[in-house]
């Protein structure tokens, strides 16, 4: 029995004639300690499984099964990291974590939860902007935030929706680096949701493209054979790593192209030419 | 040096940012920007608060002439030109009982406004001395479980204004309590929006009159045994049906809008509801809250001077309604004091809640 498991899932948005099917038979697996990475394009529904799995959603048929059973709601076994941080702006840095903490650890004390956050803060090397409003962080630093919240409930699963899309190259370099070594240390399942496939292929054992919506479908795995840590700078050499990048790419690519070939409704352009002002005036 | 920030920091928070320029001016900083500035926000505003007072001394001046010519004229054919040339004598005498009644001058109404600060010292003297002489003998009352003596004088023209701001401060008050929680849980739950939706389109635009007399009919009878003066009870609850539509449909709308990230987190952290509310929903919404808080309180504060005419309740209002009944010399002037007293007030409630606000709310804008 795997970890987590999607059994044909479909899911549509609308009813009656507005009714689009944006995700169709998605089955997928994941085992207990993997790294899975979903990759596809921007509209292709990656944020629509996202919530089905972290129970924000329910399907239209078929079932998401979490440890064997159903999933029902949100739950504090799997942890979320979003897209736009979803940070309160209203809370510091360490309210916000500490919120979290408490709602996870209800029977804790006051001085015990208040350690939980200072730790999960240190680790994401925020401690001199734990009393920090949101506003005041740049975009990295508010998604460590984001990080730390996720984690500081000690999540069984760590579920993350393009949590660095948002943000510049180097910045996604340091917080990648981040994001593996915490999870290096207690090998929790994750599941990342990208659009970036040398992103998906540092970091994660298994790709997965997700065909684009609608009537969004996941593609073949890629099985990404490579030693962890990794390496960034040695990765690029690697032949192994060059072959399964241009395989994924070339994927994506040719999904594209067939996409572009099924729409076969042309538009036709109205027949212009600019007006003979020199003629007109003659 | 840090006091100087905090100063600035200060009266930029309290929407007095123009202030700064003045402190800059003695601390010597002053710069060519800041000298432009200086123009800008001080130098523009007082002349044109000149130009005002030039502008309605003249207009004044006018309607005077346009008065005393009419009365002069109409002594000249109804009496003669004997008549008319005492009219004539005695206006230009300044003699107060043939002074042409209109719009009174600046002056008149500077005038106005010592001789009322005046009466109000004379009053709080008489009503101290009072309370001074009854002091031994309201002891006794008491002891005996008499009712004390009061002091029943005539109010200042202060005393109004302070009770002015005492019915529209429970009138705000009433607004709030009755508005701020009616208003989160219609925004929670569109059952009750729509069960509530028509009976706000029926009433928001109700005037103050309409809800003196609501009020009325039901006070009167509900006090019916009571021998206590039911008009500030009745003034300061029309104050508060009047006003508490902004804050009800802006609470409205911030609870039924709050950001759906802010919703997803609050699910993913599986708060209970009353943490959702009060953890998540509310700080939300409070920058739009407070909108409508401030909106009621001006609203309030406008309403107020009409309710308390009708109610008869004592105020600001009803102070421009005896001074346009008593038809004395110098009632204009007076009605123009309190009509320049009520729109200084009104502005500083509103800057009031500004502070407030920007005090307990975090900035929208920036905030993702």
């Amino acid at each position: 029995m795997a970890y987590l498991e999607l059994n044909n899932i479909y899911k549509t948005y609308g009813q009656g004639e507005n009714e689009t099917e944006v995700l169709s038979n998605i089955n997928l697996k994941i085992e207990e300690g993997e790294f899975v990475a979903i990759v596809g394009f921007t509209g292709s529904g990656k944020t629509t499984l996202v919530n089905l799995i972290n129970g924000l959603l329910e399907p239209t048929k078929g079932e998401v099964l979490f440890k064997g059973q159903p999933v029902q709601g949100t739950s504090h076994e799997r942890g979320v990291i979003f897209q736009n941080y979803s940070l309160l702006p209203w809370l510091t840095v360490g309210q916000n974590v500490y919120m979290a903490v408490k709602e996870a650890f209800p029977k804790k004390s006051k001085k015990e939860l208040n350690e939980i956050v200072a730790n999960y803060v240190e680790m994401v090397s925020l401690t001199p902007a734990i009393n920090k409003r949101p506003k005041e962080l740049s975009g990295g630093m508010r998604q460590r935030v984001a990080v730390a919240r996720a984690l500081a409930m000690k999540p069984e699963m760590i579920i993350m929706d393009e949590p660095l899309g948002a943000l510049d190259a180097l910045t996604r370099g340091n917080l990648q680096d981040e994001i593996l070594n915490i999870w290096g240390k207690d090998k929790r399942t994750a599941l990342l949701i990208t659009n970036d496939v040398d992103e998906g292929i540092y970091m994660a054992d298994r790709i997965i493209p997700l065909r684009p919506g609608p009537n969004a479908t996941l593609g073949p795995e890629f099985k990404i054979d490579l030693e962890r840590p990794r390496d960034k700078t040695e990765m690029n050499d690697n032949a192994n790593f060059k072959e399964t990048r241009n395989a994924i790419i070339e994927y994506l690519m040719d999904i594209g192209d067939e996409r572009k070939s099924e729409n076969k409704e042309q538009i036709i352009l109205p027949e212009l030419s600019p007006k003979d002002f020199v003629n007109q005036f003659k | 040096m840090k006091q100087s920030i905090t100063l600035g920091k200060v009266t930029k928070f309290i929407g007095l940012g123009f202030l700064s320029t003045i402190k800059d001016l003695f601390t010597g900083k002053l710069e060519k920007q800041d000298f432009i500035n200086f123009l800008r926000k001080i130098v523009v505003p007082l002349a044109s608060i000149l130009l005002f007072i030039g502008l309605w001394h003249m207009g004044a001046k006018t309607l005077y002439n346009i008065e005393a010519d009419f009365k002069i004229e109409k002594a000249l054919t109804d009496q003669g030109p004997a008549a008319a040339d005492a009219l004539r004598t005695c206006i230009a005498s300044g003699e107060s009982s043939c002074q042409p009644n209109t719009l009174p001058s600046p002056s008149q109404v500077w005038d106005s406004y010592k001789s009322l600060l005046r009466d109000h010292n004379i009053i709080a003297a008489d009503k101290a001395a009072f309370i001074e002489k009854t002091a031994a003998l309201n002891e006794t009352r008491i002891a005996d479980g008499l009712d004390a003596i009061t002091y029943t004088g005539r109010p200042s023209f202060v005393d109004q204004i302070f009770r002015s701001l005492k019915t529209v401060f429970a009138g705000f008050l009433l607004a709030l309590f009755i508005a701020v929680p009616l208003g989160i849980f219609i925004g929670l739950s569109p059952t009750l929006k729509s069960a509530f939706n028509w009976f706000i389109q029926i009433f928001k635009p109700v005037s103050p009159v309409v809800w003196y007399l609501l009020v009325f009919m039901i006070v009167k009878t509900l006090l019916i045994d009571s021998n206590e003066d039911s008009s500030f009870t009745i003034s300061f609850i029309s104050v508060g049906l009047c006003s508490m539509w902004a804050t009800l449909v802006n609470t409205a709308m911030g609870v039924s809008s709050v950001d759906k990230d802010y919703i997803n987190v609050a699910k993913v952290l599986k708060l209970g509801n009353f943490q959702k509310i009060f953890k998540v929903v509310l700080p939300s919404s409070l920058p739009l809250i407070f909108t409508g808080l401030k909106i009621t309180l001006s609203v309030a504060w406008m309403v107020l001077i009409a309710i308390e005419l009708l109610a008869q309740s004592p105020g600001l209002g009803l102070f421009v309604w005896e001074e346009f009944q008593n038809g004395a010399n110098d009632s204009n002037a007076k009605i123009i004091v309190a009509m320049f007293v009520i729109g200084i007030i009104g502005f500083l409630l509103d800057r009031l809640m500004l502070t407030i606000q920007n005090w307990v709310s975090f900035d929208k804008t920036d905030a993702i």
